[in-house]
């Protein structure tokens, strides 16, 4: 196995399993905000020290994580239950369908995700909901090109034409002989999109567009952190760390999965 | 070459009026009764419908959206509810900003990104190219609006060689690109390290391809195949990249502005949510998408200018 | 003198000797081929020559050309040689160019990188070239890009771009083997007079002995990474003393046995098919060109008969193909099979009664499936899989002549000619009355195409199939089929049976690519025991 791989593999577990454990347990409990102890530089009590509450930043990074990785990954969810149909769709049938979708696929392209989230914060009010929704949407394009592009060099391929051949029928074939043989690309593709979503969900929630008090979430905690840098650079430096190490780590396995998973690579091996 | 500028150019209009019908329909459909909802719950019933009119909300659904659009035409986006002077003028003044700052982010990264895709292309497989993809993995992961945080600590408070936050305004030239500098570098690193990590694998991808072998059999050097023929048609991706980039810098730029302080587009719009100023939202959020409609414009042209098949399939 | 002098030339590749002992000389003025199958060492042996070996390759012996070492220069030596001394041409003429750069540049580009010239002077002497190749002006201007050329053309720029400085030694690497029959006679004819013309030498490369043995004088016989055997041309096709050149040329002349058991009922009948399409617009307001791909063509295919379709590329036969396995509607027209109309609606039985065997033996199989799966796809044409299924592939793979347990592997674990047989047997398997054979042995090695022509030709009496046999290489088509038909631009122009065609064409079009169809002298074949 290829260093990356197992690099990313460890710091992308390792978040996710810090997301996990916070679920039954945390160094400290992050509703109860202790004043007295706030902002306190880390120690043997609170490794990683305090925030201006006196909460344990090592506490609020696990249960930060959940949020974060759950954005992400319903969003990943979202643009993958979306944008693979409709790629596929759009491969199967040149000509209108084709044409409609990657339009559409074209209009969503324009509405960056903070756009995304600005409107529907304008009229729904914040929350972490937006967040997910604003990114899902964007990842709907960014699948159902992948997927359209996949499938389209496949469908040139003889085996396709025999299946054909064989009376099937465009569904049938995208979904036996098309997904299949995409998979690979759309398992890369998704570990990016789940890194670009943590990244995106941090921005979201820095500038007020995504989770809201009191639900901890990586890019919450470092807009707390900011009038603070001065007093206590820790508190802004820990929770870019988190997000640095997660998306480095799921960025490497994605890398790492692309050579592992690439049958050009891998016949020659 | 007409006949694609002309087809290019009709999708440039369809997508604006898609995109407007998308916006007017969250914006002023989807709330109900839009002068309600910027009231709030508590308003008396009479001032609800002074600012139906004041708004034009009395009249269809389709008139307003075409009386909004004729608007933007000419300039007039409508009066902010919040400042009560024209959205067009409030939202001139922040752009003068924002643009400034995107643009100069992504100056900043294509100087960056290419020598480095290059050279990592170029010594593929070799020493400088692991520093390179390592380096270049380390930006993509680096949240802006936190490495902005970072440049502030250190190039503000530390050694206190530019502003930590504010724009004195663009009187004084000089000045405003200092304030502008640090928030352009924490955008452009790591949208760098993309672009050098496309140009690289499309250079690479490039290199293998049999119009190479046949200049390296001509008696072209490895380099000379490199620069003369393999940049070129490396630049079809490293285009896309460069347009969709425009996009998340200018979202960048929107963010980042909380951490300098700087009174752009995206002050303008937090603060104009907050105060439920939906004309202003509406106007804002329409801009920022025209920009980036018009830069898929300008980078289909691009794609023209550097690859003659289209000029001619259009 | 020699021009080219080469001894015990070796070639190692991440320590996998590729290349053994290769040594031969070429004298100027010469044409020397360097026949062999895929894999044999021939493009190797040019790279080494070129200094073009991809990383990891380790080179021993001695290569010299006009004097000066080949294999111990230093890379800026070697690019003043390259293009200067050593021009090459590949097989690829359609991604051999720089799609971004006018070809007048990209011929003139190799007088100015050795010769330092002014773009003008440069871009002047690329005129001349251009015109020596056949791509006078006012046709082919310095301004057009490849992309506006034909495959054929695009490998006349290659050609004048490597012949630009008039090199010592011009290697032309399978040159024509992507061409159609007539372009590859216009450019072999090319080569010829370049050779001429130039005193230059030529180094051959091809997988095509017929093509040797009209061009070259001295030819070398390659297998896997070594030559076997060289000399002068002719004596060496005569004699055939090695015995792999005698199962080459036994392989290329093979015919397999004929067999009559063709019925007068008619099987498939093609009535006036049309197909067209829309071209774009040659300018904003022009009304859009029509390109009749298939245009008004009948014919009849009869029970258990093989019938050949042979045309260049690009003169309709993929198009009638698809309409015949129904996977594409006419416009205009009707084909019917078994006297019920074929189309894109047809109830699955009567797909059952027409299978296909494709040209790609790698892209013809979903390489995630196992063998049993892949064959028995076709099942899906039936109400209900049969019970017996894994049976029925079982006795497909014999019959094609795999082991029944092949059935368990995966695609990637077959070689070309392996996959071949299994997409016969999954032909094979819904018990057609017809396979249409689309190229179906143009990818393989002449001893393995044989091997598979001779399964075709015993699989047809034991089954009573029809074919139809689709191709462009004329010799293929007179070994299998009773009948054939030529198409030109869309159109059926000749049709007949096979002997007889051939030997007597009639038609203009049929003349010209038997004419243009490389051959072995008939009387170099004699000797044959």
């Amino acid at each position: 196995m290829k260093p990356g791989l197992a690099i990313g593999g460890v710091l992308a577990g390792v978040a996710l399993i810090a997301a996990l454990v916070s679920l039954v347990w945390t160094p400290y409990d992050v509703t109860v905000l202790t004043i007295a102890e706030k902002l306190q530089p880390p120690s043997a009590a609170h490794w990683l020290g305090t925030d201006h509450f006196g909460r344990d930043i090592a506490a609020m990074l696990m249960v930060g994580a959940r949020t974060s990785l759950a954005v992400a990954l319903v969003a990943v969810g979202i643009g993958m239950g979306l944008g693979v149909p409709l790629g596929l769709l759009a491969a199967a049938r040149p000509g209108w369908a084709d044409e409609l979708t990657m339009r559409g696929n074209d209009l969503i392209f324009a509405f960056p995700s903070l756009v995304i989230a600005i409107l529907i914060t304008a009229v729904f009010g914040p929350s972490a909901i937006n967040a997910i929704i604003a990114i899902g949407i964007f990842n709907i394009p960014v699948f159902a090109r992948v997927t359209r592009g996949g499938a389209m060099s496949l469908w040139t391929l003889d085996y396709i034409r025999a299946a054909q051949v064989a009376g099937k029928g465009r569904a049938r074939i995208s979904a036996e002989h098309i997904l299949p043989n995409i998979a690979n690309l759309l398992i890369v593709q998704g570990t990016i999109q789940f890194s670009l979503g943590i990244l995106a969900e941090a921005g979201l929630s820095y500038v007020g567009l995504g989770a809201q008090p009191p639900l901890p979430s990586w890019g919450r905690m470092l807009a707390d952190a900011q009038t603070m840098v001065t007093l206590a650079p820790h508190v802004a430096i820990v929770p870019g760390l988190a997000i640095v190490a997660t998306v480095l780590g799921l960025n490497l396995l994605g890398d790492g999965l692309r050579d592992a998973l690439d049958p050009r690579l891998r016949r020659a091996r | 070459m007409a006949r694609y500028l002309l087809k290019r150019l009709l999708s440039l209009v369809v997508s604006l009026l898609a995109a407007s019908l998308v916006i007017f329909a969250v914006i002023e459909v989807i709330p109900g009764d839009p002068a309600a909802f910027m009231l709030g719950m508590n308003a008396a019933p009479d001032t609800v419908e002074a600012l139906r009119d004041a708004l034009g909300l009395n009249v269809s659904l389709p008139m307003r959206y075409l009386g909004w659009l004729g608007g933007m035409l000419t300039g007039d986006f409508g009066i902010s509810y919040t400042y009560k002077v024209p959205v067009a003028d409030l939202v001139a003044d922040r752009l003068l900003i924002s643009l400034p700052l995107a643009g100069l982010a992504l100056l900043l990264s294509t100087a960056v990104a290419m020598p480095i895709g290059l050279l990592a292309a170029a010594r593929r497989g070799r020493p400088a190219d692991y520093m390179v993809m390592g380096g270049t993995q380390l930006g993509i992961a680096v949240p802006n609006f936190w490495f902005a945080m970072l440049l502030v600590l250190a190039f503000a408070l530390h050694w206190r060689v530019f502003p930590a936050g504010g724009f004195p305004g663009w009187g004084d030239p000089l000045a405003a690109l200092r304030a502008l500098t640090l928030p352009a570098v924490a955008l452009a690193l790591p949208q760098a390290a993309i672009l050098a990590r496309v140009l690289r694998s499309a250079l690479i991808e490039t290199l293998g391809q049999d119009y190479i072998r046949t200049a390296r059999a001509k008696g072209l050097s490895g380099a000379q195949a490199l620069t003369r023929h393999a940049l070129r048609n490396a630049m079809i991706p490293v285009l896309t990249i460069l347009g969709m980039q425009f996009s998340f810098l200018l979202a960048g730029a929107i963010i980042i502005e909380n951490v300098f302080y700087i009174p752009g587009l995206g002050r303008l719009i937090f603060q104009a949510i907050t105060q439920r100023d939906l004309i202003v939202v509406e106007s804002v959020v329409m801009i920022l998408v025209f920009a980036v409609i018009l830069v898929t414009f300008l980078t289909d042209i691009a794609y023209a200018a550097v690859d003659p098949r289209l000029r001619v399939r259009g | 003198m020699s021009l080219l002098s080469i001894t015990d030339l070796s070639v190692s590749i991440n320590g996998t000797a590729l290349l053994n002992d290769v040594s031969f000389t070429l004298a100027p003025g010469e044409i020397f081929g360097l026949v062999g199958e895929s894999g044999s060492g021939k493009s190797l042996t040019a790279l080494a020559l070129m200094g073009l070996l991809p990383q990891g390759a380790l080179t021993t012996g001695h290569a010299e050309l006009e004097g000066v070492d080949l294999l111990n220069q230093s890379e800026k030596s070697m690019c003043a040689l390259r293009g200067n001394r050593i021009g090459m041409i590949f097989q690829e003429p359609m991604t051999a160019l720089n799609p971004l750069m006018t070809i007048g540049d990209q011929v003139a580009e190799t007088l100015m990188v050795h010769r330092a010239m002014p773009r003008a002077e440069a871009l002047a002497v690329a005129r001349e070239k251009l015109d020596r190749v056949g791509l006078p002006e006012p046709r082919f201007p310095l301004h057009i890009y490849p992309h506006e050329l034909s495959g054929g053309q695009r490998q006349r720029v290659a050609i004048a771009l490597a012949i630009a400085l008039k090199p010592a030694l011009l290697i032309a690497d399978e040159p024509t083997t992507a061409l159609d029959v007539t372009t590859q006679a216009q450019i072999l004819e090319l080569l010829r007079d370049l050779v001429d013309d130039e005193g230059m030498g030529l180094m051959l490369i091809t997988h095509d002995l017929a093509v040797v043995a009209g061009l070259a004088t001295h030819t070398a016989v390659m297998q896997s990474g070594r030559i076997v055997e060289q000399g002068l041309t002719e004596p060496l096709f005569r004699a055939r003393a090695h015995p792999y050149t005698a199962a080459l040329f036994a392989a290329s002349a093979h015919q397999p046995k004929r067999v009559d058991i063709g019925k007068p009922e008619p099987l498939l009948v093609v009535e006036h098919a049309l197909r067209a399409y829309t071209l774009a617009r040659p300018s904003a307001f022009a009304p859009r060109p029509m390109l009749y791909a298939v245009n008004d063509v009948s014919f009849t295919l009869h029970e258990g008969e093989s019938l050949g379709l042979v045309g260049s590329s690009g003169c309709g036969k993929s198009t009638l193909t698809r309409a015949i396995l129904g996977l594409d509607r006419l416009q205009g027209g009707e084909i019917r099979l078994f006297g019920k109309p074929v189309g894109p609606n047809m109830p699955n039985a009567m797909r059952a009664d027409v299978q296909v065997v494709f040209q790609d033996p790698y892209g013809s199989f979903n390489p995630r499936w196992r063998v049993d799966r892949l064959v028995a796809e076709p099942f899906h044409l039936l109400p209900a899989p049969p019970a017996d299924w894994r049976e029925r592939v079982a006795e497909a793979l014999v019959e094609v002549g795999l082991h029944p347990d092949d059935r368990r592997k995966y695609i990637h674990e077959f070689s070309g000619g392996q996959r071949q047989r299994i997409a016969i047997a999954r032909a094979l398997i819904t018990r057609p009355d017809l396979i249409v054979l689309d190229e179906a042995v143009s990818a393989l090695d002449v001893r393995i195409r044989a091997q598979v022509l001779d399964l075709l030709a015993n699989l047809r009496v034991s089954h009573g199939l029809a074919y139809l046999f689709i191709s462009h290489d004329l010799s293929v088509v007179r070994a299998i089929t009773d009948r054939v038909l030529v198409m030109e631009a869309g159109r059926i122009v000749e049709e007949g049976p096979t002997e007889a065609l051939f030997t007597a064409p009639r038609h203009e079009v049929t003349r010209r690519l038997v004419a243009a169809t490389p051959q072995i002298p008939p009387d170099w074949m004699e000797k044959i025991a």
